[in-house]
């Protein structure tokens, strides 16, 4: 088996309204391999069904040649995930965040001590290890989320918009560090982003989604051949037309304006 | 197993770090304690009812508790909004096994509470009739704030956000406690002692009473028989409301 995630005809509807809409790729293992698409395009709906927490509403996937509606486990443990929102307990310290991943993960006791202080160092967060997660910027708690994907050694790691909100020394830092990851263990990653110039210096292979439809796929030369473009801004352009997504106000942007009104929007 | 600990454990941790909560959630009992068992407590020993903060303190007791489970149950709504539920729901363990653990975690605290409201009542005067009856006090505490914990944990289960906070507190947490005979006595009172033998809590006042004033209505055995059933129904829907959680 040489595809890290295999996606055939996969579509889900909430109701009327179609998130997805029967889309096919594939991504090969150790591929970096970029989901790029305008807000609301379905980008984190597909990665919810890949990682189990939505159900398709049809179509197949694979996730490391398991199917997440069948083999929900198998499929859990071969993947890490850093969401789009924050996913830490803000109440707990970095270590401890760190150390319930790595039981809900099935690690023994030994591996999880070792493993837990190489990566928070490599994220440079150990001399923090001991302080509350709601004293961390939004940068550190990237980071650490970062490092608890990684706690279980996935094979395919999931990225969902990893520098939204981020300052350009955080973003670099960031990806150098994923690439670096990439390059040693050959872990597949799978990110999303709207942020042309992150997809273009970082992803091997693109997929331009738009309105739950796949619109083109490629490397981004490819991409540029194909709409006889310059740039890949260019290209996206092109591609997705100039109109400007209206997002709803869902729940969740509630929630995000809710935790800026309560945290402080400068730790974000 | 491991997993029904560390999440019974993040509770705690969580529980153990809100000073604010543990000092706010004993305010009310106190406040209670006072108001009521000093302030009635002469007309309710004139109506020939005995000594009232004998009978008042087991029902704060209760108070307590259900005030604490419901809130634990529900700060799954929390998670959910700030995101933490989704790092649970995407590890490799069972819904089952997160479902558990989170209530056991939630009726641990509510039981401390418990006794926290306990040591109050001794404060301000309150003599348990037999200490021998400890343990199984802390049962009866146990069994209460699990109920209510996995009650709260199958209504966040269903619930998006927080704004159905207000509602659940007016029309199933205050009915629940003001219905329930944990601050007069349901004997006579026509109607309302028919309406209270349909609240879970009035069961849970009841064995508290029995077991610490030997004031009984239904008796321990009845009592804890329907506790028990209760407990393992609202569990087994909870459970399934929480395993069709989609995020």
């Amino acid at each position: 088996m040489t595809n890290a995630i295999e996606v055939k005809s996969l579509s889900k509807k909430f109701g009327d309204f179609v998130a997805v809409n029967n889309i096919s790729f594939e991504v090969k293992k150790g591929e970096i391999f970029a989901f790029l698409g305008p807000n609301g395009a379905g980008k984190t709906t597909t990665i919810k069904m890949l990682t189990t927490l939505l159900h398709p509403t049809t179509g197949k996937i694979f996730v490391n040649g398991y199917n997440p509606v069948i083999n929900q486990n198998q499929v859990r443990k071969s993947f890490g995930i850093v969401f789009q929102d924050p996913s830490l307990d803000d109440e707990l310290t970095a270590y401890e965040n760190m150390e319930f991943h790595g039981v809900l993960y099935g690690l023994s006791k030994n591996l999880m001590t070792t493993r837990i202080e190489e990566l928070l160092r490599i994220v440079d967060l150990w001399d923090r290890k001991d302080s509350l997660v709601k004293t961390f910027s939004g940068g550190m708690r990237r980071r650490l989320e970062i490092a608890r994907g990684l706690l279980h050694h996935p094979k395919v790691f999931f990225l969902d918009e990893p520098s939204l909100g981020l300052d350009p020394q955080t973003r670099s830092h960031l990806w150098e560090y994923v690439k670096n990851l990439n390059k040693k263990e050959g872990i597949t990653v799978f990110f999303t982003t709207h942020y042309m110039e992150e997809a273009e210096k970082i992803a091997e292979r693109i997929c331009v989604i738009d309105h739950g439809k796949i619109v083109a796929k490629g490397t981004v030369n490819e991409l540029k051949k194909q709409t006889k473009t310059k740039t890949l801004e260019e290209a996206f352009l092109s591609l997705t037309g100039h109109e400007i997504r209206e997002e709803e106000f869902t729940n969740q942007d509630h929630m995000r304006m809710m935790r800026r009104m309560w945290r402080g929007g400068g730790k974000h | 197993m491991n997993t029904i600990y560390i999440l019974w454990l993040r509770q705690l941790k969580r529980y153990s770090r809100s000073k604010s909560r543990i000092i706010g959630s004993i305010g009310q009992p106190l406040l209670f304690l006072v108001a009521l068992g000093f302030g009635l407590g002469p007309i309710f020993k004139k109506a020939g009812g005995g000594n009232y903060i004998d009978f008042l303190a087991p029902g704060v007791i209760a108070q307590g508790i259900l005030f604490t489970a419901i809130f634990s149950g529900i700060e799954l709504i929390w998670d959910r909004q700030f995101g933490f539920l989704k790092e649970t729901l995407v590890a490799p363990v069972s819904r089952f096994e997160i479902i558990l653990g989170r209530t056991l975690g939630g009726a641990t605290i509510a039981t401390i509470q418990g006794i926290i409201i306990f040591a109050l009542t001794l404060l301000v005067g309150f003599k348990p009739y037999n200490l021998l009856m400890l343990p199984l006090v802390l049962i009866v505490m146990f069994l209460t704030s699990l109920l209510f914990t996995a009650l709260g944990t199958a209504i966040a289960s269903v619930l998006d956000d927080m704004q159905g906070f207000q509602l659940i507190m007016n029309f199933l947490v205050l009915p629940l406690f003001f219905l329930s005979g944990s601050l007069f006595p349901l004997q006579g009172t026509g109607f309302l002692a028919i309406v209270a033998r349909f609240d879970p809590l009035t069961y849970g006042v009841d064995a508290l009473r029995s077991s610490l004033s030997n004031i009984a209505q239904f008796g321990l055995l009845t009592d804890l028989t329907i506790l028990g059933i209760l407990t393992l129904v609202t569990l087994y829907i909870g459970s399934f409301l929480f395993s069709r959680i989609e995020i």
